[in-house]
């Protein structure tokens, strides 16, 4: 091991290990300070802010700081700068949100702020929805499209235990119950299919058009085009929200189906539920009120 | 040696199969059974190499090598498993179609992100320290390692350990602690390892034939005694069933969640930071042929850096139902341990004055370097970090994943590299590595894979905390979640490439070790030279 001690302006500490040796340099001056300042700012933040803990609660700090007041003061300040514009969303006719230039541009950014953050896990960010997720863009509306049944769609939601509200129905499992024999449930599909022209077997359309009277009609309507008091869709669009083809409506049939919607009403503010309600009825398949 | 070895081996494989004969969940058997298959296996291998012949006979022979030698190649070897298991999961993030169908419940990113973590921190870096502390207590201490073959139980010991965690987390047997993940069992082993560990580690300090403990000793001691108490009080769980996997903490709550970030800041302050600063005391000064900077900085920063990191641990949980105290104090004290964590990189840096023409000539000095320079880059970052303002936009996200992998990738990686290419041609009595210009390309490999990393984490990290907060002139939030997650997919790809650089630098170092160890020329010893020039 070669010894170069060539640094004759220090000594080392005369220990040795392995060859290795320990110069016995002072501490370098920039270093020492820096961590004498940083140790008398953290004297001074823990005085500032809350930190030094006692027997029954700790030091509050001499600026009052608390992360539960600052989150309060952030929300304080928004609910109050919008609160006039809040309170004249929550007081208009829904119908009449989108006469008021200002307050329709209000209640758009807000509910499309508010489906962000709490409609996209499901719906999309886009809104296009997925599959068992109804796409919001389009016209074609299970329970409802224009702005109040929108509006309590969002409030009460769907087949949720949240809410004894919640809009409410089920499909019979005519598969798994045995309502149906499975040739039966065969030719109903069939006959589903060609509602929206795409059947597979025509020889088993006539047969289903029958078993199709006797167990669906009732709910999806005579001609398939379903019922929105009930949330039956129309199966004559051929627009699909579990899949149209073969296998899934035969899963469907068989088995049912039961989408669920949290009851929006319990977490969310009147005037945030109005104005998702504008954004959902905005996005393009929006119905005007017919009553 | 080997026949007690062989009995431990075939006891471990006679008790796994009780396990599994009498395992109440399908998780516990499975693993009772590969615990079987595995130490079996060490079994026969033990037998296979029982014959083989020893290397030659060195001056340094009174040490114990061989458990080292093994270390080695433990570290290389789970060092490749991790860092590949690291970049096929961030390509799984970048293209979730890599969650295979197939493999779900087995390999999706969920099952494998434990497994990255627990392979590189604990089989890559724990081996890696056990094999360097091994070495350097020996030659420090001019002492062979106390225990004789407890060494070997450490080891193999260890490697078992490392096997059941890893199969745990794919078959879904997870206590859910952010790097304690390995159930009560396995946490009843490793306990018994490393009790066995500190043993064997103050034993040899105790036996030491020299004066002084050098530096490098009080790190790894302080990482092992302060490793043992943080996995002890963390794990501290009451299982369902002694023949089932699944156990309960006795942490509830907040409480959990504060024990749970004192161990997890402290794994990296004891395990990833003391530890390798004593593989750093020894293998710089060594490497560098010069004495060590300043004995005062480094007792001045070792007392301050132990005594300060314990505390660092509630900046983990800034703005959640951690009092505000707490929280304040945690953050305190990470700031203050930023000069206390620079010491190390000075006096590394400082060592190599009147020798910086090294840098030029000697590719494995260049890494120690730059490991360094991570080491002192992330140590900055991290007490910035933990700033609660700065907090607020860097928590949950990439650039926490960016910081973590400066460290771990620059620091530990880029040291671990320097220590194997240290130690390869003394452990297998050769003269020089296989190739010099094969260390430069992993360097240079190695090297820009962490800057795409860390970049790219930083530009992701930053990009989403701003993105999360951003509100309109209304106060309402611009972007939805998925918009964010969407927006980093380049930086993703990035990540990833940066992940391939890596990975592809520690294969290269492994064929260069491989060719070391096996086709090196063989360094002719004092006492054969010595015989030569008699002639």
């Amino acid at each position: 091991m070669s010894q170069q001690d060539d640094d004759l302006d220090f000594e080392t500490t005369g220990h040795e290990w392995d060859g290795i040796k320990e110069y016995n340099k002072p501490l370098p001056r920039w270093w020492l300070y820096t961590f004498y300042l940083t140790i008398i700012w953290g004297i001074g933040y823990s005085i500032a802010y809350p930190a030094w803990p006692g027997i029954s609660g700790a030091t509050a700090g001499v600026l009052g700081f608390s992360t539960r007041g600052e989150v309060a003061a952030d929300i304080a300040a928004v609910e109050e700068a919008n609160a006039a514009i809040n309170a004249k969303l929550e007081a208009t006719e829904l119908t009449q949100i989108s006469a008021d230039a200002d307050l329709q541009d209000f209640a758009q950014n807000a509910g499309a702020a508010v489906f962000r953050t709490w409609c996209a896990q499901c719906h999309g960010s886009g809104a296009a929805g997925a599959e068992g997720y109804p796409n919001l863009l389009d016209d074609d509306w299970l329970w409802g499209g224009d702005i109040e049944a929108i509006h309590e769609t969002v409030t009460v939601g769907i087949r949720n235990t949240e809410n004894d509200d919640a809009r409410y129905s089920e499909m019979p499992a005519f598969g798994r119950d045995e309502l149906l024999e499975e040739a039966q449930i065969t030719q109903v599909v069939n006959y589903v299919m060609s509602l929206s022209g795409e059947a597979q077997d025509a020889s088993l359309v006539a047969d289903g058009a029958v078993v199709f009277e006797e167990n669906c009609a009732a709910c999806h309507a005579e001609d398939g085009t379903g019922d929105r008091s009930q949330g039956a869709p129309n199966l004559a669009d051929a627009i699909w929200l579990y899949g149209g083809d073969y296998d899934a409506l035969m899963d469907t049939v068989n088995n049912a189906r039961f989408g669920v919607m949290p009851a929006w009403g319990k977490r969310l503010s009147e005037a945030e539920i109005r104005a998702v309600s504008a954004y959902v009825h905005g996005l393009g398949g929006g119905e005007v009120l017919t009553d | 040696m080997n026949y007690i070895k062989l009995i431990v081996l075939g006891l471990i494989t006679l008790l796994a199969m009780i396990a599994a004969n009498y395992a109440r969940d399908v998780a516990y058997m499975v693993h009772a059974l590969i615990i079987m298959v595995v130490s079996g296996g060490l079994f026969l291998w033990v037998l296979r190499n029982t014959d083989e012949p020893v290397p030659a006979a060195s001056l340094q022979s009174t040490y114990n090598d061989g458990v080292i030698r093994y270390g080695v190649i433990a570290t290389a070897f789970w060092g490749v498993v991790g860092f590949l298991a690291g970049t096929f999961i961030a390509f799984q993030l970048a293209f979730p179609g890599l969650n295979f169908e197939w493999a779900q419940g087995y390999a999706n990113f969920g099952r494998l992100r434990p497994l990255h973590t627990s392979a590189v921190i604990f089989a890559f870096g724990g081996n890696a320290l056990l094999a360097t502390s091994f070495y350097i207590v020996q030659r420090t201490s001019a002492a062979r390692l106390w225990g004789g073959n407890l060494a070997w139980f450490v080891f193999w010991g260890y490697q078992l350990f490392i096997v059941l965690a890893a199969t745990g987390y794919l078959l879904g047997g997870t206590q859910s602690k952010e790097y304690a993940e390995p159930e009560w069992y396995i946490d009843l082993w490793l306990t018994i390892v490393w009790v066995a560990y500190l043993a064997v580690f103050l034993g040899t300090i105790i036996k030491r034939k020299e004066p002084h403990i050098y530096v490098a000793n009080w790190f790894f001691l302080a990482f092992i005694v302060t490793v043992a108490m943080l996995h002890v009080v963390n794990n501290l769980t009451i299982p369902v069933s002694i023949f089932g996997s699944k156990s309960v903490i006795v942490w509830a709550g907040v409480q959990d969640a504060m024990t749970q970030w004192w161990y997890g800041h402290n794994a990296v302050g004891f395990f990833l930071t003391a530890g390798f600063l004593g593989m750093m005391y020894y293998f710089i000064p060594k490497q560098a042929e010069r004495p060590v900077f300043s004995y005062k900085l480094s007792i001045i920063h070792f007392w301050a850096l132990i005594f300060l990191y314990i505390w660092a641990g509630p900046h983990h949980l800034h703005y959640t139902a951690l009092p505000d105290w707490a929280s304040t104090l945690g953050m305190v004290f990470s700031v203050i341990l930023w000069m206390p964590s620079w010491g190390g990189m000075i006096n590394g840096l400082m060592t190599l004055s009147g020798a910086w023409d090294k840098l030029r000539t000697d590719p494995v000095i260049r890494m120690m370097v730059i490991s360094l320079g991570f080491y002192g880059m992330s140590t900055f970052e991290g007490p910035m970090m933990s700033i609660r303002a700065v907090n607020s936009l860097s928590h949950y996200t990439d650039w926490t994943i960016g910081h973590v992998h400066s460290g771990a990738l620059g620091w530990n990686g880029m040291i671990t590299f320097g220590a194997l290419y240290f130690l390869v041609p003394k452990l297998w009595n050769k003269e020089r590595l296989y190739s010099l210009s094969l260390v430069s390309w992993h360097f240079w490999l190695a090297t820009i894979g962490i800057v795409l990393y860390a970049a790219s984490m930083w530009v992701t990290g930053i990009m989403e905390g701003l993105m999360w907060r951003e509100v309109d002139a209304n106060g309402f939030l611009v972007w939805s979640f998925a918009d964010t997650v969407s927006a980093k997919f380049p930086m993703y790809v990035v990540r990833g490439l940066g992940g391939i650089m890596f990975l592809l630098g520690a294969i290269i170092m492994c064929y260069n070790l491989w060719m070391t160890a096996t086709r090196g020329p063989v360094k002719e010893t004092e006492a054969t030279a010595a015989a030569v020039a008699a002639e």
